[in-house]
């Protein structure tokens, strides 16, 4: 089992930034807080393997739930709605 | 520029299997113009041939690849995905290891997950609606569903989908009731999502073969739900 920064439940903010290289971490999700549903697994690196490198090491993989209303201020539907994600590790900074 | 827009989807690129044409051992096309007066070739259809005729002369790729793709392509199929979601409607171990373990299971029923992709499978329930979105691209589980359909790869189902995920369900034919949690799902990585889907009511005792047939390739997206009897 890998070192792993986060857990089930844990608080975590998305980092807010725009590095130059691939990534895929969408917009909307940055510096909005969400909670880590689970850690998925060990994962190459899509932004340097976009780039043409190996992606290792692998990094690990969170599937991290957001509120509708803190991704989106005016969400009209349901305040139950939720949004799922995957996301590396190095995007999540605890709350 | 229309030509070719709704013939075959996503990776559609006007190509067709070689039996449409004349070719030499080699592969490549010759002249038949008895043949080429009912083969009209549009723009695209004819650069995509002339870059297969230069990619094999350089011997970039084997004669037979791209038909060999087209057949892999073909397999690829939203009966793929109806079949497991149907044994996982009748069969209670068999949805408990689709659920635990989708991508073995996957495999052990034949399907190949395109590079080698983890899958991952929601299970819709009477409190919990997931509907998959790729809001970077177009990521989408095709060894289960076939090609994505145009509109999930638009630019408006990308960012309505997680906007106003209710809003897009209705234009389905879905009008969800509102203690039901929406769980839109960003397929944004390396793994890919397959919705099974609610059993409707009603088909008590049916065989896989005929709930296989309520199970639309939208109802594994998660925007819609499966056919109710009788609307089938």
């Amino acid at each position: 089992m890998p070192d792993l920064a986060f857990s089930a439940g844990d608080r975590v903010i998305v980092r807010d930034e725009t590095p130059s290289h691939h990534h895929r971490t969408p917009w909307y999700i940055k510096a909005r807080r969400g909670r880590v549903i689970e850690f998925i697994g060990m994962y190459l690196d899509s932004e340097t393997r976009a780039h043409g490198g190996s992606g290792l090491p692998e990094l690990p993989m969170y599937r991290v739930e957001f509120d509708q209303t803190e991704l989106w201020p005016d969400y009209a539907e349901s305040p139950d709605d939720k949004l799922w994600i995957d996301l590396y590790e190095h995007w999540l900074e605890p709350v | 520029m229309s030509e070719g827009k709704d013939r075959g989807g996503f990776y559609d690129t006007g190509w067709r299997p070689s039996d449409d044409l004349h070719r030499d051992e080699d592969g490549r096309p010759h002249d038949h113009p008895g043949l080429q007066e009912d083969v009209v070739l549009g723009v695209r259809a004819s650069r995509a041939l002339a870059m297969h005729e230069l990619l094999v002369e350089k011997g970039v790729i084997g004669s037979g690849e791209v038909d060999d793709a087209i057949e892999r392509w073909s397999e690829r199929v939203p009966s793929n995905g109806a079949s497991l979601v149907a044994k996982a409607w009748t069969d209670p171990e068999f949805k408990a290891r689709l659920l635990e373990h989708p991508k073995e299971t996957v495999v052990e029923s034949g399907f190949v997950p395109e590079h080698n992709a983890d899958i991952i499978v929601l299970e819709n329930t009477s409190e919990v609606q997931h509907m998959v979105v790729c809001t970077l691209c177009s990521c989408y589980p095709t060894a289960l569903l076939g090609p994505p359909p145009d509109w999930y790869k638009s630019f408006s189902y990308r960012s309505r989908a997680v906007t106003e995920p209710r809003a897009v369900m209705a234009e389905f034919g879905l009008e969800l009731e509102d203690d039901v949690e929406v769980r839109v799902v960003d397929s944004n990585s390396e793994l890919r999502f397959l919705v099974l889907p609610r059993r409707p009511d009603g088909t008590e005792g049916w065989s896989e073969e005929r709930l296989a047939a309520l199970v639309t390739r939208d109802s594994m997206i998660g925007v819609s739900g499966a056919l109710e009897p009788g609307k089938d």
